[in-house]
C-alpha cells in the first residue's frame, strides 16, 4: 500500500507555477528518489510532504496529498503531528546551536509531557546508534554540537529525527556538502534505515539515485515525467525526455 | 607633487584617526587628577561606603554609597521593566509581526529613541509622577520608581533594535529545523532561537543598561533627588548623574565637594566602562 499519494497536486509559488499536476505514489520501506535539473521542482515536491513550503510567502496548493490515507492539504491538517510523522534531512546539516545531548531529545523535550532523565538517556544512545555516532560521541554528549565535523552533524540531524520516531524520513539532498566517503557512509545508512522507514531523496546526483534507490521519480519543468522501478527508468526509460537527461544530454 | 599631496592627506586621516583616542585620554587624565584629589582628605572605602553626602556641612561628609545605591535601585528597575518588553518587542518584530506592521514599528521605535531625555522627564513629571503619587498613597510621586519608568522608555530603543538585529541574524536553517521536527512556533522561538541569539540579547541588554546609568536630565527631573539611602523603590533617591549635574554649579573650584565630584565622575566612568566592554565580549561571541 502506498504511504504517500498525491492526486493532481499543484503549486504555485506567487505566479509561478512550480508543480504541475503531480500524481505519485510513494511506497513504505523503499527509498524514492526524486531526479531532476535545478529548478524542476523536486525540493518543492519534497517540501509538501511535510508542508514546509508554508514558510514561504505566496505559496498556494491545489490537490490533494494522501499520508496514511489523510489529505494533508486539508484546512484541518495537524501541521505539528504531520511533522513529528514526516521528518526532514536538510542540504546544509543544521544541529541547533546547543549540546550533542540537547539535540536530540529536543523531538521529546517538544513532543513528549514529561520524560524521566534515564529515558531521555536511552533515546540518545539509541539514536545516536542507529545512525553509527554513539561510539564516537557517547563521551562529549554535552559539547556544542556545531563543533563536529560535518558528515557527523548530518548523522547528527538524522538522530535527532530518528528520536522523534517519524514513519517517513525527507532528504533534502542530505549528501550535497559532504566528500565522497562521507556520501557512501551515509548511503549505507540509508540503506539500513529503510527496513524501518519511508525514505524520499532529492538528489542532483544520478549516480546516488542509482546507487541507493529502489523507485526513481524524474522531474522536469515542475512536472513529474516519468515514475517507475529504478533499475527499469535507469535502464529502459519510457519518455524521451528521461532518456535526455539520464544520457547527460541536458540538466 | 602628487606625492606630496598623497602624504599630506594621509597624516591628515592617521591625525584624525588618533585624535579620537587622544581626547578621550586627555578626559580621562583631567577626571583622574581632578578626582584623586578627594583622597586626600576623605580614604577611598570612606568615600565609596560613607552612607551620608553632606558636602557642604562642616565637616564634609563626602559618603556616595547613597548615591549609588540610588543610581542602581533606578537602574535595575529601569532594567526589570525594560528588558521584558524590550526582548518580547524584538521577537514579535523579528518573527510573527506582518511586513507591515513590522515596518511601522521599527519606526515608531526610533522616534523614542529619538525623543530628547529632557522631554521625556518634563513628561514623566507633569504625567507619571502624579500618577505614582496617587497609587501608591505617597506623600510624593518623585520617586525611584517613576524615575525607573521613564528610565525604561530610553533604554527600550536599544534593547529592541539589537536585539532584534540579533534574533534576525540567526541562520534560517535553524528554524526550519526546529519547525520540521514538529515545533510550534513558540517552541521555536522559545527553545532555539533565544538560545541562538542569547549573546547578542545579552549585549542588547547591557547597551541598554549603560544608556540608562548614564541618564541625567530625566531622572534628576523626576527622582526627587534626596541624597538618601534608599530603602525601597517608592523613595525619593539621587543618581549619581543627577548629583554631579545639580551641584558642579555651586561647588567652589578646588573645594573638597569639587573634588568629590569629580571622583564620583570617575566612579561612573568604571561602571559604563564596564558595561560596555562586557556588552563588546557578549558580541564578539556571538560573531564567532
Amino acid at each position: 500500500m502506498a504511504k504517500i499519494l498525491t492526486k493532481n497536486l499543484n503549486l504555485w509559488y506567487s505566479g509561478f507555477h512550480a508543480l504541475k499536476g503531480v500524481n505519485s505514489s510513494f511506497e513504505a520501506n523503499r527509498i524514492t528518489a526524486i531526479i531532476g535539473p535545478s529548478g524542476c521542482g523536486k525540493s518543492t515536491l519534497l517540501r509538501v510532504f511535510n508542508r514546509m513550503n508554508d514558510l514561504i510567502d505566496g505559496v498556494r496548493m491545489e490537490g490533494e496529498v494522501l499520508i496514511d490515507d489523510t489529505n494533508m492539504l486539508s484546512p484541518q491538517a495537524d501541521l505539528v503531528v504531520l511533522r513529528k510523522k514526516v521528518g526532514m534531512v536538510f542540504q546544509r546539516p543544521n544541529p541547533f546551536p546547543l549540546s550533542i545531548y540537547e539535540n536530540i531529545v529536543f523531538g521529546q523535550k517538544i513532543h513528549a509531557q514529561r520524560v524521566s532523565r534515564d529515558q531521555l538517556d536511552e533515546i540518545v544512545e539509541t539514536s545516536l546508534k542507529s545512525v553509527l555516532l554513539w561510539d564516537e560521541l557517547k563521551d562529549k554528549l554535552n559539547e556544542s554540537a556545531l563543533r563536529l565535523s560535518l558528515e557527523q552533524k548530518q548523522r547528527l540531524c538524522i538522530a535527532r529525527l530518528i528520536a522523534v520516531k517519524p514513519d517517513v524520513l525527507l532528504m533534502d539532498e542530505p549528501c550535497s556538502t559532504l566528500d565522497p566517503q562521507a556520501t557512501s557512509r551515509v548511503e549505507e545508512l540509508m540503506r539500513e534505515l529503510k527496513n524501518k522507514y519511508t525514505i524520499i531523496i532529492v538528489t542532483h546526483n544520478m549516480q546516488q539515485a542509482a546507487r541507493v534507490s529502489d523507485d526513481t521519480g524524474f522531474m522536469l519543468l515542475g512536472e513529474l515525467i516519468e515514475f517507475g522501478r529504478t533499475q527499469e527508468i535507469f535502464t529502459v526509460p519510457r519518455d524521451k525526455r528521461t532518456e535526455d537527461y539520464i544520457t547527460g544530454r541536458y540538466g | 607633487m602628487r606625492k606630496f599631496k598623497e602624504f599630506i592627506i594621509e597624516k591628515l586621516i592617521v591625525i584624525c584617526g588618533l585624535a579620537s583616542i587622544f581626547f578621550v585620554a586627555l578626559i580621562f587624565l583631567f577626571l583622574l587628577k581632578e578626582g584623586l584629589a578627594v583622597f586626600n582628605t576623605v580614604g577611598p572605602f570612606k568615600f565609596l561606603f560613607g552612607k551620608s553626602w553632606y558636602p557642604i556641612s562642616e565637616p564634609a561628609q563626602l559618603g556616595i554609597l547613597p548615591l549609588i545605591l540610588g543610581s542602581l535601585l533606578v537602574t535595575l528597575g529601569a532594567a526589570v521593566i525594560s528588558i521584558p518588553i524590550g526582548v518580547g518587542c524584538a521577537v514579535y518584530i523579528a518573527e510573527i509581526a506582518p511586513a507591515k506592521t513590522k515596518e511601522i514599528l521599527k519606526a515608531g521605535i526610533e522616534l523614542l529613541a529619538a525623543i530628547p531625555s529632557v522631554v521625556l522627564g518634563f513628561i514623566g513629571m507633569i504625567t507619571l509622577v502624579p500618577l505614582v503619587k496617587s497609587i501608591f498613597h505617597l506623600p510624593t510621586g518623585l520617586t525611584a520608581l517613576s524615575g525607573s519608568i521613564m528610565l525604561a522608555f530610553m533604554a527600550m530603543p536599544t534593547i529592541v533594535s539589537i536585539a532584534e538585529d540579533a534574533l534576525y541574524s540567526i541562520p534560517k536553517t535553524y528554524k526550519e529545523g526546529a519547525l520540521a521536527l514538529g515545533a510550534t512556533h513558540w517552541q521555536t522561538i522559545w527553545r532555539v532561537m533565544l538560545p541562538a541569539a542569547s549573546s547578542g540579547i545579552l549585549a542588547a541588554v547591557m547597551l541598554g543598561i549603560g544608556r540608562v546609568i548614564g541618564e541625567t536630565m530625566a531622572v534628576m527631573m523626576i527622582t526627587g533627588n534626596a541624597a538618601v539611602m534608599p530603602n525601597n523603590i517608592l523613595v525619593p533617591v539621587r543618581t549619581l548623574t543627577a548629583t554631579i549635574a545639580a551641584e558642579m554649579g555651586e561647588a567652589v573650584v578646588g573645594s573638597e565637594h569639587y573634588f568629590a565630584l569629580f571622583a564620583i565622575g570617575i566612579v561612573l566612568f568604571i561602571i559604563s566602562f564596564a558595561i560596555n566592554v562586557t556588552a563588546d565580549l557578549f558580541l564578539h561571541k556571538r560573531q564567532q
